[in-house]
């Protein structure tokens, strides 16, 4: 099969982002609409349809913004100001953006470690497995401010609580993923070790190590934008002051609704980036372990 | 050749018997086969499926456990034999790792049996050009044929030292032309390793062409039914499968096959 060109994978993806933009555009006239004709009639202006339809576009603090509203804050906040602003939305991306890459970090470890134990201890497999399921039905939100207070009691703050937000929420995907790819080898496979007569350390490292990575990157995948969402909740309980996560709860606050949205932008930008530098590490990996070219 | 002679004997059973415990109740893989391999052999194994031809295979490489009778692998238990890495055994599939190159793959049961890096390069090479790979050790599984992948996993199993091979039906996957030169370059390898073979098959011309010695089994219990002594040369080309000779001991394995009623279901 012949692979698509750039073209023919870009125009599908860039016709839905145009439909999207235009009923967004759409959508922001009508919900904007009863509000500027509230303005209007106070302030005694009529104007044409034209002009009315800029303003519905136009307002400081809409209930919709329209697209370049937000595009105009995003560039604002991300270029025009010093990293080290408060307003600057590389500051708090940044910010949003080491409590993820650390919990992401640990909760990797954490879930290979537990499933290195499920596979080797039938006792891990019967007792921990339901919990580990369990754990996922709890509502995040729920826990998360009792995470930052209880840790706050003991003096631990700062970045660690929300980081261990995000440990939570990534290690399901790769304990799972991992239990999965450590047991991946075929019989036949693992036949063959008996054979030679190769130790269970060998049979690990040899076998069984090398089968998961795949299944680890595909689990890594989704746990590192489920330690995104873990570190922007992790941020909004605690009143925080910098990070994603505080800027949508200030914007929330002061109905600054294009500041909502841009830093919505900003988490999006930061999540598929995130993604697709562990996609690009994983297609690296594959490479040199001699994976046939898609 | 002396037969049954105990220090030539490299796989020696006697009333071996196993049985499967299943949901059905128990299922008789194999009962009562009586069964000596000299060293130097090439015995194969034929017969339908379920006669437990596999099965005998599995129990020699110590991957089952009988229950009944007695085996001796090199005048070991079997598991001793696995222990004291005596056989080399190929599968049905070849099995290769997909992320390790074809010397790599070669080089697993060296690394495992610790091997020093200088003595696996050159049993890597040796083994290479046994089965006529040489010069593609670089290359992935994938990127090779079916036959050239079962050829990797036979280097595989003569990379080190055991005087035994066990081959679980190594061509079964291929078609028959690459078959036919697989088994003369089997024949010729054998010839210069001057290693033991067990090999199962189900087809009659592989088993008459390659063995010394044809074990004909049947199942319900899996069983031995006749054990055929070739008279074929050592040396044979692949035009001796057209001889009347040849013709002759296909014919015997069949009536073989036929006596264990496996053709009546």
């Amino acid at each position: 099969m012949k692979p698509d060109s750039l073209a023919q994978r870009i125009i599908p993806v860039l016709a839905i982002l145009i439909a999207i933009v235009a009923i967004w555009y759409v959508a922001a006239y009508f919900m904007n609409a009863p509000f500027q004709r509230d303005l209007d009639r106070r302030a005694n202006v009529t104007s044409t349809t034209m002009e009315f339809i800029g303003k519905t576009m136009a307002q400081p603090k809409p209930i919709l913004p329209a697209p370049h509203q937000v595009v105009s804050n995003v560039f604002e906040n991300t270029f025009l100001r010093s990293v080290t602003s408060n307003r600057s939305l590389v500051y708090h991306s940044w910010v949003t953006l080491s409590s993820t890459v650390l919990g992401f970090t640990m909760g990797t470890l954490t879930g290979i470690l537990i499933a290195v134990g499920i596979v080797h201890l039938k006792a891990l497999d019967r007792s921990l497995m339901p919990w580990i399921i369990a754990s996922q039905t709890v509502p995040i939100l729920a826990v998360a401010p009792m995470v930052i207070v209880v840790l706050g009691a003991l003096n631990i703050t700062g970045l660690l609580p929300k980081a261990l937000i995000s440990t939570y929420l990534s290690f399901f995907p790769v304990a799972v993923g991992m239990v999965k790819g450590l047991r991946s080898p075929e019989i036949i496979q693992l036949d063959l070790m008996r054979t030679y007569y190769a130790s269970g350390a060998q049979t690990f490292w040899k076998l069984r190590v090398p089968a998961s990575i795949p299944f680890l990157f595909t689990s890594m995948k989704v746990a590192i934008a489920a330690s995104l969402v873990g570190a922007i909740v992790g941020e909004l309980p605690t009143g925080a002051v910098a990070g994603i996560g505080s800027k949508l709860l200030a914007g929330a606050y002061y109905s600054q609704t294009i500041d909502i949205w841009a830093a919505l932008i900003a988490g999006s930008v930061l999540a598929a980036f995130l993604v697709a530098i562990v996609g690009i590490i994983a297609k690296i990996v594959d490479r040199s372990m001699g994976g046939r070219p898609a | 050749m002396p037969m049954n002679n105990a220090p030539s004997s490299v796989v020696s059973a006697s009333k071996l018997g196993l049985t499967f415990e299943t949901g059905d109740g128990p299922v008789h893989a194999l009962s009562n086969v009586d069964l000596t391999v000299n060293k130097g052999d090439f015995v194969s194994f034929i017969g339908p499926s379920g006669c437990g031809k596999t099965t005998f295979l599995r129990v020699i490489a110590d991957l089952e456990k009988a229950t009944a009778g007695e085996i001796t692998v090199n005048g070991m238990t079997p598991e001793e034999a696995r222990k004291s890495r005596s056989y080399g055994y190929v599968f049905q599939a070849p099995a290769l790792y997909p992320w390790r190159t074809i010397e790599k793959n070669i080089a697993l049961p060296l690394e495992i049996m610790g091997y020093s890096s200088v003595d696996r390069k050159a049993r890597i090479e040796r083994t290479l050009d046994l089965v006529n790979l040489a010069g593609f050790g670089k290359k992935y599984p994938w990127q090779l044929s079916g036959g050239m992948q079962q050829r990797a996993s036979i280097a595989r199993a003569l990379a080190f030292d055991a005087d035994l091979l066990l081959m679980d039906e190594p061509f079964g996957a291929l078609d028959e032309i690459v078959r036919d030169h697989l088994n003369e370059q089997l024949l010729k390898l054998w010839a210069r390793t001057e290693k033991t073979i067990c090999f199962v098959t189900h087809s009659i011309p592989e088993a008459v062409y390659l063995s010394t010695r044809i074990v004909v089994m049947s199942p319900r219990p899996g069983r031995v039914t006749d054990v055929i002594e070739s008279t074929l040369p050592k040396e044979r080309p692949l035009e001796i499968r057209e001889t009347p000779e040849f013709l002759e001991i296909a014919h015997r394995v069949r009536e073989g096959l036929r006596a264990g009623h496996s053709y009546e279901e």
